[in-house]
């Protein structure tokens, strides 16, 4: 009977070992949820029972308010900017053949493995010398510049299933480039134009280094917990994080229904 | 011929490192069905971009109903081809498919799917129209494939290899659904094989190539019986080629002596005495008799192979000269043929087919 007894106990030590490892990852960002509805002023135990003045104090602070729609517009438009740029990157890679074509794809996939400080300094500097210091574009380009990467990767990937005669056959068929660019490479990559969406908005909505360094006055919502938290010990900065944290979850799961399931769906005969 | 529908003139084209088309000629009868082969690397895939305009040549010239193609992108040249891939859009459905070149075409919405269903449906896809290209069988992808080439009534369809992916059993059956349709539509189909089988049971003529240029063009019976040159004797594969030199000649025949004897060929030029020639025996004109037969050549067995309906016999002379034999089954029992065994090969001089082009 231990043949049978021992596989049962190293299964439940598995699943423990991981339900403990999930715990330890998600218990802080349950601990801010959960105090974000505790009345208490201060996070202490006991609880101090429900409440949603914070959620109230929140949406009542307009700096929060003005964070929140800075962060939602930069957000968008590197959403936008770098799925585009993304895609026109990896269509490069995965159509022509070119000298320093080596050097582009690098260029193109280095910006998130520089230090975000040492990249929001840079960019910072470069930014004041053109003059577009402290503006909400410039965050959008500098996000851009880092969201681009991943975009083109996701982009890429997609590529890769892309049978090599299919742009012929439809230039065959009556297709000027264009009009199969936009017929069927675009209709193929969609799923992943979306993901990339999705994704590059939570990179951006997330970022805090370099939309600190060059967004001047125009906070973005990391920015402002951050200044926040330099103040005082807030409990508004536990309702911001529940919903940061509801955005970034979102906007995540979002992306990965795009990449995972309607890929396969495609791909699997069902 | 009458004026050609498809004209290639001098039709060249270089690749870095690599001269895949070497200024070939050739012209295409309207409505004919001509079928190009040659082993793989010989450019007949490149001469069918060349044609539907996915490669710019590097010289030379196509001409599609006596109009030049020179300078005329892929898109607007209505040559549209039935692809090795296939080439199906994966995301979109079976009708989508097929209307996608009427789609380009800026036809309206409910014309596109009532054509498409038409074509559907002549190619016994009724009822299919709204799945995924996923979840059809090859066969079907395939008539897929050929519906929406053929979707916009051109008049020229372009194969390249268009069976090869297909299990032997639906090739047939394709074979004869191309047959059917090319006679049906009269138009012009140009197919790129490296199947002999496909090329001879579909074609009206043959064009061999190698190297990037072409060897022969014919009907299928004179590229199989008459082939210009060792290479086409050679690709045809059941061909015997003996080489010589040329000691007497007479009216419409010439004496060649080779390492296995001096045989009798018949001959449609004049050769000089002395100069280098070759000729053919074909596999199935080869008689077998026993060892010794006055005025046979004697050779062993090394091996058989069955093919079917008949069987392969290899052959070796006593100075190494191998020859394949092809009989029928009942003829191979009869002789009880085994590895070994001591036979005579014979033919009628008239069967020897002398290679005009042999150098």
């Amino acid at each position: 009977m231990a043949t049978r007894i021992l596989p049962r106990l190293s299964r439940l030590a598995q699943h423990l070992f991981l339900a403990g490892l999930f715990v330890f990852i998600a218990a802080p960002m349950l601990v801010i949820v959960v105090f974000s509805f505790d009345a208490n002023r201060f996070p202490t135990i006991p609880w101090g029972g429900f409440s949603l003045e914070w959620h109230r104090a929140i949406l009542e602070d307009a700096m929060v308010r003005d964070a929140f729609l800075n962060s939602i517009l930069v957000g968008l438009g590197t959403a936008v900017l770098s799925t585009l740029l993304g895609f026109a990157a990896a269509y490069v890679d995965y159509r022509w053949r070119f000298f320093g074509k080596r050097a582009f794809v690098l260029l193109v996939a280095i910006p998130p493995a520089v230090p975000v400080t040492i990249l929001g300094m840079a960019m910072l500097a470069f930014l004041s010398r053109l003059g577009l210091f402290g503006r909400l574009e410039a965050v959008i380009a500098c996000h851009t510049a880092v969201a681009s990467s991943f975009s083109m990767a996701l982009i890429r990937l997609r590529l890769n299933d892309f049978g090599r005669d299919l742009e012929p056959a439809a230039w065959n068929l009556g297709a000027s480039h264009a009009a199969a660019l936009f017929t069927v490479v675009v209709p193929f990559c969609r799923p992943a134009l979306i993901a990339s969406f999705f994704l590059s908005a939570a990179v951006s909505f997330d970022e805090f280094m370099i939309a600190w360094f060059v967004g001047g006055v125009h906070e973005t919502i990391p920015v402002r917990i951050l200044n926040l938290l330099q103040g005082q010990v807030n409990p508004k900065i536990n309702a911001i994080g529940t919903v940061v944290l509801a955005v970034s979850i979102v906007l995540v799961v979002l992306a990965q229904w795009f990449v995972g399931v309607r890929v396969g769906k495609r791909a699997d005969p069902t | 011929m009458s004026a050609p529908f498809v004209a290639l003139e001098g039709l060249d084209k270089r690749f870095p490192g690599h001269h895949a088309v070497r200024g070939i000629d050739l012209q295409i009868a309207a409505g004919e069905f001509v079928a190009i082969m040659g082993p793989s690397g010989c450019g007949k895939s490149t001469t069918l971009r060349l044609i539907a305009g996915l490669d710019e040549p590097t010289g030379g010239d196509i001409r599609i109903g006596g109009r030049s193609m020179r300078g005329i992108p892929a898109f607007q040249r209505d040559t549209p081809m039935v692809w090795q891939s296939l080439a199906l859009f994966p995301f979109l459905t079976v009708a989508e498919n097929v209307a996608f070149p009427l789609r380009m075409k800026k036809v309206g919405a409910a014309e596109r799917r009532r054509r498409a269903l038409e074509w559907l449906d002549r190619m016994g896809l009724a009822g299919m129209a709204d799945r995924d290209i996923a979840q059809l069988s090859g066969g079907q992808r395939q008539r897929v494939a050929i519906a929406r080439a053929l979707v916009t009534q051109p008049s020229i369809l372009l194969l390249d290899e268009p069976l090869s992916a297909l299990d032997a059993h639906l090739r047939v059956r394709m074979q004869t659904e191309l047959s059917r349709l090319h006679k049906q539509l009269g138009i012009t189909f140009v197919y790129v094989t490296h199947a002999q089988s496909e090329a001879f049971a579909l074609a009206d003529r043959i064009v061999i190539m190698s190297d990037g240029a072409i060897q022969q063009v014919g009907r299928p019976q004179d590229v199989y019986r008459e082939p210009v040159n060792a290479f086409v004797a050679e690709f045809m594969g059941m061909n015997n080629i003996l080489r010589g030199t040329v000691r007497g000649a007479s009216a419409g025949r010439l004496a060649l002596e080779t390492p296995l004897g001096s045989f009798d060929v018949p001959t449609r030029k004049t050769h000089p005495v002395d100069s280098k020639a070759a000729f053919v025996i074909a596999a199935d004109r080869i008689a077998l008799a026993a060892a010794g037969t006055y005025g046979g050549l004697d050779a062993t067995v090394i091996g058989l192979e069955f093919v079917g309906s008949t069987q392969t016999v290899f052959v070796e002379t006593a100075s190494g000269h191998e020859f394949r034999i092809q009989k029928q089954q009942h003829e191979i029992e009869a002789l009880d043929l085994a590895p070994g065994r001591q036979i005579s090969l014979s033919w009628e001089p008239r069967h020897a087919w002398l290679l005009p082009d042999f150098r």
